[in-house]
């Protein structure tokens, strides 16, 4: 919402400076964006008319201008603008004037001759720039006056962010009322009186729908000169208010909505068909709007309609076929209250936002429907001439205001402050809000132009909001004091974060979009879940798996010439699920580059799936996670694995496929885990130390190149050989002594016991069933 | 006797030169081994007369004791000066850089959310969370923003299908927690939000992080303290400006928009209000017995203005340049 403050100031001027008014709206919650001055500061420029033009004598692109700036005597001028010429009327800037950037305007000498002041342009008044040259004003620009109080520049305009309950301050006489309510400030209303028929027609009009239409004022003014100019004071407000200014009657029509926040319409009554109707749409109706968008309606559209069609979208937007044009003769004016439900949402379907939707949307003052089609039907016979008609005012059923009640205790409990009632009934009679007062109770019916005040936290704001917000203390509250639960048996997402920030991870925050393809091919999702109204392709759907933004992200940084990269990301990824959608926290990470940082201690090892094993191993530690060799479509078939703990899945891990890898000099490592797995612990429950020393012996046997590490430690783990505490791999050898297509894998083999310390005998019983178990998976003791 | 002397001073003159312990065990065995001149003299006591021989042989081992002596120091010398040699070889340069892992680091948003969260439970706000794909009902109505309110365009909302969207606050959390909880409640609640709007100063998603105080007498007062003090702590800024303005929000009665004071303007640093009554009803609170505040902050203002931080996408493009500043 835009508005002149000068405007505002006809009808309250309270004594405050701009900034001080533009303070008190923000503080009672009508946010002033933006405040500017209409025109920079200037002074010494008058309205004038040019008389002569002549060539200058020694300068091409100069004339020598004489200039009538209402005195006896005229001004010679020179000036250079190519649009100069006799008979315009133009700012001129006199001999001391200081115009914008502190230019000075002196008596000068231009080639020789005598120049007694200066034609302006717009750019040369700090204005915005229309066009090249002097800036024309009007033909009937009074000479010799100063531009400033001509042009009113001495104002400001300011811009509120109107909040969806305010739609009472939609109009400069809700925001005087607001303004009025706030300062004490006497209020100058405009007085709007009946205009008297003048001619017997009148337009018929029927409300089909009485809930969404309870109100519809209409009347015919003829015989108007639609080709009338809408005068300057006009045009400047509704200019200094956004709206463009487009013909004398449609300027009416939006001046009065930007005056009393009424959205009025007129048509032109000759292009109407019978009376009007004010139904809902029949489904598949078509309407060719104002800004020359047809529409097809259905049941959910209140239009207004003639006869034979809709004519308009009722508080939206009218139609181009019964649109006022220059050739007019005859208005139908139509002020109506919809209700806010018949309209909310409608404009939106369409692709549309327009001043009347966003009044009629949060709700119009219903009480001064009448008042709005006189104060136009006035300015038309003012501006345009014609005679009116008898007006017609039809009511459907009309919005109820229930009594609230207000209780004194309440506003200081919720407030936390203490007021005394005559404070809360002041501030109710400011506010115009009528009320009866019963001890305690105020008993507040809401005025018509109010839609926000529905219950008693309603009223808590009001009084509160004219109280000022800045006037209620803070206050540290008491509190009883518990101890927040804090489980041992989940680990924080924090904590898993430190830990990887520990293995030399950095965190990256990245976007939960994802791109169709990448869902597809990277992360395996046949069947991601949608947007239906994505910001760019690429970001249209969900992300099911952290890995893309990991890739993206290293991409990114592989491009500024980062040569080792170690990401992660904790956050939700998202899939279709049997009731709805399922959100997932994961924790990825990803590798690339050396191991360790490039150092004089350690040789440039590239970083490999082992590597990261051992950080995914100790994400998880103290559990012992299991990993499968599984196919994934990120990652190279022979080095992935599926992740697995207790029996469950629980992600994945693998080195990219070289597909994905593209033009990365190095191969990259990731890993995917489920957050929920990283987040659980146990209690400890001790159990007893042993008393003896562990006995080591180490198995070394040869397999064939194939066999997994793994297949033999469960082997040999499933031989349940008696004493054995631990069973770890400790080598891996291929080379001298073993023979192609083998490998030599050496374990190490603890045994104990809690009680005693073993013999000879037990020992070589236990290992003797573990190497069994060896040979019974093809393993050969290397002896 | 004089023989004697000499031995001494031969001793002691040879030990002083040898500089090995080889060496040194070589000259010893030359008067104290078998064939060690000293040894003869031992054994040539027999020779002398039962007078003599206490006081000649008490002269011998007087020697012999200054020759084992001698030789002790000499050892422990070279001892010494061996391992002063060992210790100087083996001296390190150490300023060499440490070897081994080094350390990443934490996303400044997750910085920032770690300290917003500290200083709440501090207060004892607990924590919790909730979906991001929301359901139409608890990103709206259950917020008191019913289809077709304004409010709802103003939202930009991104939309999965008709009834679930991707939520554009973290108000909801709000609802599910009071359906599963009953008061007093006090919870924050942290997380992504969208919103379908992508420029300089606006990204597609975004964080905030809700708070939540339910309880028999909480009021605006109260609302006012909690939110100063934390802004006030989180800036470490004791004398910070902290301004509440009139506002609405659907699900907040009265409402405020929070602003503090910054670089002599004031900046809008989040919105929030009395939990209004309707949204209490959904979640069949009492709200005559109970009465709540809740605020809602935008992370990355707050991690902007902590840490000088201008361009907001910054913190989404994964720039090792720009994250390794936070660690």
């Amino acid at each position: 919402m835009k508005f002149s403050e000068n405007w505002l100031r006809t009808w309250v001027n309270p004594d405050l400076t701009s900034e001080e008014l533009s303070h008190l709206l923000t503080m009672a919650g009508l946010e002033v964006e933006a405040m500017e001055r209409v025109a920079p500061a200037f002074s010494g420029v008058v309205v004038a008319e040019v008389l002569s033009v002549e060539k200058h004598p020694d300068a091409d692109r100069l004339n020598v201008c004489r200039v009538n700036v209402g005195e006896a005597e005229p001004l010679a001028i020179v000036c250079g603008a190519p649009n100069v010429k006799a008979g315009i009327r133009v700012p001129c800037a006199r001999i001391g004037a200081v115009l914008p950037n502190d230019f000075r305007i002196r008596q000068a000498k231009v080639r020789g001759i005598e120049s007694f002041g200066m034609l302006c342009s717009s750019k040369e008044l700090g204005l915005p720039e229309e066009s090249d040259g002097l800036l024309i004003l009007p033909g009937d620009a009074p000479v010799g006056e100063d531009l400033r109080r001509y042009l009113d520049f001495d104002d400001h305009l300011y811009t509120l962010k109107l909040t969806p309950n305010r739609s009472d301050c939609s109009g400069i006489a809700g925001i005087a009322r607001e303004v009025a309510a706030l300062t004490g400030c006497g209020i100058h209303p405009i007085s709007v009186a009946d205009t008297p028929a003048a001619l017997s027609d009148r337009m018929e009009v029927r409300i089909d729908d009485k809930a969404a239409c309870p109100l519809y004022c209409g009347r015919l003014v003829k015989g108007i000169n639609a080709n009338a100019k809408t005068p300057a004071w006009m045009q400047r407000r509704l200019e200094r208010s956004g709206v463009r200014s487009i013909s004398a009657v449609v300027d009416i029509t939006n001046y009065v909505m930007m005056e009393f926040g009424q959205p009025m319409h007129a048509f032109d009554a000759d292009k109407l068909s019978g009376g009007i109707t004010v139904r809902r749409a029949t489904n598949g109706e078509s309407l060719r709007l104002l800004n020359d968008q047809s529409v097809t309606l259905d049941e959910q559209v209140l239009v207004i309609a003639d006869q034979k069609r809709a004519l308009a979208l009722a508080g939206i937007m009218g139609g181009q076929d019964s649109s006022v044009g220059d050739d007019t003769k005859n208005v139908f004016l139509e002020a109506a209250y919809f209700n806010p439900d018949a309209i909310a949402g409608r404009a939106r379907r369409f692709g549309l936002a327009t001043d009347s939707s966003f009044r009629f949307e949060r709700g119009v003052d219903f009480a001064a429907t009448r008042k709005c089609l006189e104060r136009a039907t006035q300015l038309i016979i003012e501006i345009c001439g014609g005679q009116a008609c008898e007006a017609t005012e039809i009511s459907g059923t009309m919005p109820v205001r229930e009594p609230i009640t207000l209780r004194a205790s309440r506003v200081c409990r919720v407030l936390g402050i203490t007021l005394e009632t005559d404070r809360i009934a002041s501030i109710l009679e400011r506010l115009k809000l009528g009320f009866k007062p019963d001890g305690d109770l105020f008993i507040v019916t809401p005025p018509s132009f109010r839609h926000d005040l529905e219950i008693e936290a309603d009223l808590i704001e009001e009084v509160a909001r004219l109280h000022g917000y800045e006037n209620i203390p803070a206050i540290s509250p008491h509190a009883r004091l518990t101890m927040l639960p804090d489980s041992e048996t989940v680990r924080s997402i924090s904590g898993i974060k430190q830990k990887l920030v520990e293995r030399d991870y950095q965190e990256i925050v990245s976007l939960s979009f994802s791109d169709l393809d990448t869902e597809r091919t990277l992360s395996g999702n046949a069947d991601p879940v949608h947007l239906q109204n994505p910001i760019a392709s690429n970001l249209s759907v969900m992300r099911s798996s952290l890995l893309g933004g990991l890739l993206a992200a290293l991409r990114f940084n592989l491009n500024r010439r980062q040569a080792r990269v170690r990401l992660f990301e904790a956050g939700a990824c998202f899939s279709r699920s049997d009731n709805g959608y399922a959100q997932n926290e994961r924790v990825s990470g990803i590798a690339y580059g050396s191991r360790m940082q490039e150092q004089w201690g350690a040789k440039p090892v590239p970083v490999d799936f082992y590597d990261v094993k051992a950080d995914v191993e100790a994400l998880l530690f103290p559990s012992v996670p299991e990993f499968l060799p599984a196919p994934h479509p990120a990652f190279h078939p022979g080095r992935s694995a599926e992740i697995f703990c207790g029996g469950r899945s629980i992600g994945w891990m693998g080195e990219l496929h070289p597909n994905w890898q593209q033009d990365m000099p190095q191969a990259c490592i990731l890993f995917e885990l489920d957050a929920d797995a990283l987040m659980k612990a146990d209690v400890p429950h001790l159990e007893e130390v042993a008393k003896s020393l562990p006995v080591r012996r180490d198995l070394a046997v040869l397999v064939d190149e194939h066999v997994q590490a793994k297949d033999l430690a469960d082997a040999m783990r499933e031989a349940k050989a008696p004493y054995v505490q631990e069973i770890t791999l400790f080598d891996v050898y291929r080379g001298t002594g073993v023979a192609q297509g083998k490998k030599s894998l050496a374990f190490r083999v603890l045994l104990q016991d809690t009680q005693k310390t073993l013999n000879e005998g037990e020992i070589e019983q236990s290992i003797a069933l573990l190497v069994d178990a060896l040979n019974n998976k093809g393993a050969q003791l290397r002896m | 006797m004089e023989e004697l002397q000499q031995i001494l001073d031969q001793a002691l003159a040879q030990f002083s030169k040898i500089s090995d312990e080889d060496h040194l065990e070589q000259a010893k065995a030359r008067y104290l081994g078998r064939d060690g001149s000293l040894t003869a003299m031992l054994k040539g006591l027999g020779k002398l007369s039962a007078e003599e021989r206490p006081k000649a042989g008490a002269r011998i081992n007087q020697v012999k004791q200054a020759i084992e002596a001698a030789l002790q120091e000499r050892r422990d010398a070279l001892g010494q000066a061996k391992m002063a040699a060992r210790l100087a070889a083996e001296s390190l340069d150490v300023t060499l850089p440490g070897r081994g892992m080094g350390s990443g680091g934490l996303h400044p948003i997750t910085r920032t959310l770690k300290r917003i969260e500290q200083l709440f439970h501090s207060l004892g706000f607990a924590t919790t969370e909730g979906p991001e794909i929301e359901h139409d009902f608890y990103n709206f109505t259950a917020l008191n923003i019913p289809e077709h309110h304004p409010a709802r365009a103003m939202h930009d909302t991104f939309y999965i299908d008709p009834n679930h969207v991707l939520r554009t606050h973290t108000s909801p959390v709000q609802v599910h927690y009071m359906q599963e909880n009953k008061p007093p409640l006090k919870i924050i609640s942290a997380g992504r939000v969208y919103r379908v709007d992508s420029d300089a100063t606006h990204s597609p998603m975004f964080h905030q992080v809700e708070g939540l105080w339910v309880d028999e007498e909480v009021s605006f007062a109260n609302l006012k303290g909690v939110v100063q003090d934390f802004l006030q702590r989180f800036f470490e800024q004791d004398d910070l400006e902290v301004r509440f303005r009139p506002s609405f929000f659907p699900f907040t009665e009265p409402s405020a928009e929070m602003d503090m004071s910054w670089r002599g303007g004031w900046l809008e640093i989040g919105g929030c209000g009395m939990v209004h009554p309707n949204v209490l009803k959904h979640v069949d609170i009492d709200s005559e017995k109970y009465l709540g505040f809740a605020f809602g902050l935008g992370v990355e203002r707050l991690a902007m203005l902590r840490y000088g931080v201008n361009d907001l996408r910054q913190f989404y493009e994964s720039d090792l340049r720009f994250l390794k500043q936070f660690n």
